[in-house]
């Protein structure tokens, strides 16, 4: 199966290490590009009145706009967050809109009535539409600012009764789904963020695996932020029913732009007895010029819920935003069930990353597996936080976290504050973490087989992420390679 | 092929090699003996061009080019090889990944294409016969929790997938067992030809017996102080420095 993503404009099938230079090669940022498409804009600032505006924009049934306007209440009594080790000039939510939707009033029939324009931005993006088609077990639902834009492969996902769709056409056509699962894994007060988010969705995907179903193909998203000053409020909910499987990817740029953009998206996977979800994440959103001007500020709770000897495993590799906030979590509820968490965040120039995990155990002969990779470089903050908590009644609870830093350079931060808290004394915890630096050396014994100092860099990182890598399909791992490269670029020297 | 001449060079202002001359012609094989601390590795880390070292005065010509003008990764590429005295070792880069990374850089360097995958693998399989290299070390990370045995070897293997001009062996004798010296000394050998020339430092003249020398050369205070044929070594052995130092 060979896959081809929007990130990158190299098809994966010729890739040589010419391919990888000449990225190398590619300083900017390579999607920094606005769509000149009329959008259907919200005016700016939020209150009761927009929210009923986008809601109706939406045509959504009445308890999804009661929502929506409790949310909205919760989040006006919250406060932003403080606790987290980055620093930024706070979003003015007046100042926001919250609702841009691509000025197309027909849904695309085929992908050829598709508006030239978008056609070039999905070009730029190293996806043509005819190769979309041509794709062969790979499902995209192509997000463009907030509203879905197609969705391919759909009919062969139904004949297994899978649903895979926008959020919004999940809303018109599996309410009672909807309905049933919207969050229940993360509560609209859980946090800030997440307040707003249920507040103001725009759009997102909605995914339903029936009982014993293995979802025979990758299950993939791309976010992009695209209208000038608009935030992005994607929701996403996955459901695995019992005994079902799922591989789900989602992979985001934003176009460059100077002000800052707010992205807070929120997830919420359900992985019923038996279930197995697998979440991988590839991010590269524009992380601000190499004097911190611009970038998205990305404040995201991702969080999934398993169920009897269910599974979830999230992966991540975060290599672009200006500032990114972003825990996802496992609530270990049913007995015997897993949680993983296999992150390598990258930061680079001014960006700030406090990301990491939180692993809930509740249920007995819960495991957990943490592995996170951060790696500096330049002016930037990287912060691993974790949470391990296991509760009293979590008999013979396991968990295992490796959090490792690598630094480039003398002028970035790393820091790591894992949280442990445990209430049952039969609880095997073990925590390693390490601090190293791109050794001279190594740099000095790459170069001496011929290897340029930043194609030697790569390997290195690509080295010591490895064992994330690893837990990425190949294909999007290959990329995520190269990814690495991109952001890292010019770091040493 | 290599001619340095007067070459002085420091590290935090210290001076090292002290006015260092040497040329090495096509085909031959120079050994370079002397006492620790004499400036041996040193010299081999100023040929492969560590920034650490600061050339005060002197040249080096390699090839009919101005080595100093070259970055490492160029002198790489022109055919200059070290095999370290202390491999490090890069966690999570497989070997095979590692050396295809270096052997296209060469490649594209030298204006030929990228080898393919099956044309690549088939030279790991012959060279890493050629120093009898477990199939299984190919493809681990590079170096990493390899045996002192195993680091040199690998080395080998590397010069060998690399096919350079000039190789400069930093003491790959030591630390072998008897069986893998004739093995490694059997690679060196086999890759030898008329263009290539071999550097070889070592302590140790049981190495000679297998790569047999053309000249051997005593480095003493950043200086050569004495050059001779094989039989030299023998009398090193034999009757130790202090009659050169003296
Ligand atoms: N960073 C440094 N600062 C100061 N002195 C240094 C530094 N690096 C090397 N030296 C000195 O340079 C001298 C030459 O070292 P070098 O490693 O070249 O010796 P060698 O001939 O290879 O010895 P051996 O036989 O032990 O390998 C030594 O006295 C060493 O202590
Ligand atoms: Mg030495």
């Amino acid at each position: 199966m060979r896959l081809r993503r929007i990130f990158f404009r190299v098809v994966m099938a010729g890739y040589t290490e010419n391919e990888l230079a000449e990225d190398l090669n590619q300083q900017e940022y390579r999607y920094g590009f606005v769509t000149d498409i009329a959008s259907d804009v919200a005016p700016a600032g939020l209150d009761e009145q927009v929210i009923r505006w986008i809601s109706e924009k939406k045509k959504e049934p009445q308890w999804l706009l009661e929502f929506r306007l409790k949310a909205f209440e919760v989040w006006k009594s919250m406060q932003e967050p403080e606790w987290a080790h980055v620093a930024y000039q706070k979003p003015d939510f007046q100042a926001i809109s919250y609702y841009a939707a691509p000025k197309q009033s027909k849904k695309y029939e085929s992908w050829d009535d598709v508006d030239p324009e978008m056609k070039e931005t999905m070009s730029k993006l190293g996806i043509s539409l005819e190769e979309q088609q041509r794709l062969t077990g790979v499902a995209v639902d192509f997000v463009m600012d907030s509203v879905s834009v197609g969705t391919s492969f759909k009919a062969k996902l139904a004949e297994l009764g899978i649903v895979f769709c926008s959020f919004s056409e999940a809303v018109q056509e599996h309410p009672d789904l909807v309905k049933k699962y919207l969050g229940t894994v993360v509560p609209m007060t859980d946090n800030f963020y997440a307040a707003l988010n249920s507040a103001v969705f725009s759009d997102g995907s909605f995914c339903y695996i029936p009982k014993g179903v293995r979802c025979p193909m990758e299950l993939s998203t791309y976010f992009r932020i695209n209208a000038g000053g608009t935030g992005q409020f994607e929701r996403t909910l996955v459901v695995a029913d019992e005994s079902s499987y799922v591989s789900y990817l989602e992979g985001c740029t934003a176009p460059q732009r100077d002000e800052n953009q707010l992205h807070a998206a929120v997830v919420e996977l359900v992985a019923l007895d038996q279930a197995e979800i697998k979440y991988s994440t590839v991010q590269n959103w524009y992380p601000g010029d190499n004097e911190g001007k611009g970038g998205v500020f990305n404040f995201v709770t991702k969080r999934g819920m398993c169920e009897t000897q269910a599974k979830i495993s999230w992966t991540q590799v975060e290599t672009g935003s200006a500032v990114t906030w972003k825990y996802p979590s496992c609530v270990l509820k049913g007995d015997g069930s897993i949680g993983e968490f296999y992150s390598v965040a990258v930061t680079n120039n001014f960006q700030q990353a406090d990301t990491g995990t939180k692993m809930i155990h509740l249920g007995k002969n819960t495991k957990s597996t943490i592995i996170s990779k951060g790696i500096s470089a330049g002016k930037s903050q990287n912060s691993y936080r974790g949470l391990v908590q296991i509760h009293a009644q979590a008999e013979n609870a396991r968990n295992f976290s490796q959090c490792d830093s690598l630094l480039m350079g003398s002028e970035c931060g790393a820091h790591t504050f894992p949280y442990i808290e445990c209430k049952n004394a039969g609880a095997q915890i073990e925590h390693e973490a390490t601090t190293s630096k791109i050794g001279e050396d190594q740099l000095f014994y790459c170069q001496q087989r011929g290897i340029s100092e930043e194609k030697a860099i790569s390997l290195i990182v690509n080295g010591y992420c490895k064992e994330v890598l690893n837990q990425l399909p190949m294909e999007f791992a290959v990329e995520a390679q190269k990814l690495l490269s991109i952001s890292l670029e010019g770091s040493v020297g | 092929m290599l001619e340095i001449k007067a070459l002085h060079a420091s590290i935090n202002g210290i001076e090292i090699l002290k006015g260092l001359n040497l040329t090495v012609k096509p085909g031959e094989v120079h050994a370079i003996m002397g006492p620790n601390g004499a400036g041996k590795s040193t010299l081999a880390s100023v040929l492969a061009g560590k920034e650490d070292y600061e050339i005060t005065s002197g040249e080096i010509v390699f090839v009919g080019k101005d080595l100093l003008e070259l970055s490492v990764e160029e002198r790489a590429r022109e055919g200059v090889f070290l095999a370290f005295q202390y491999p490090v070792e890069i966690p999570g880069v497989s070997n095979v990944n590692f050396l295809k990374t270096a052997m296209n850089e060469i490649r594209e360097h030298r204006g030929l294409p990228a080898l393919s995958a099956k044309e690549f693998l088939s030279l790991v399989k012959e060279k890493s016969a050629l120093v009898e290299l477990d199939a299984s070390l190919a493809s681990r990370a590079v170096n990493e929790g390899f045996s002192g045995g195993e680091k040199k070897r690998n080395e080998i293997f590397q010069m060998a997938m690399l096919e350079p001009k000039l190789a400069v062996l930093d003491e790959t004798d030591s630390g072998l067992d008897i069986d893998a010296l004739r093995i490694v000394a059997q690679g060196v050998n086999t890759l030898k030809t008329s263009d290539n020339a071999t550097l070889v430092i070592t302590h140790y003249q049981r190495l000679l017996d297998y790569i047999v020398p053309d000249y051997v050369h005593v480095l003493f205070d950043g200086k050569i102080v004495k050059t001779g044929g094989k039989e030299l070594a023998l009398e090193l052995e034999e009757k130790g420095y202090d009659w050169i130092k003296s």
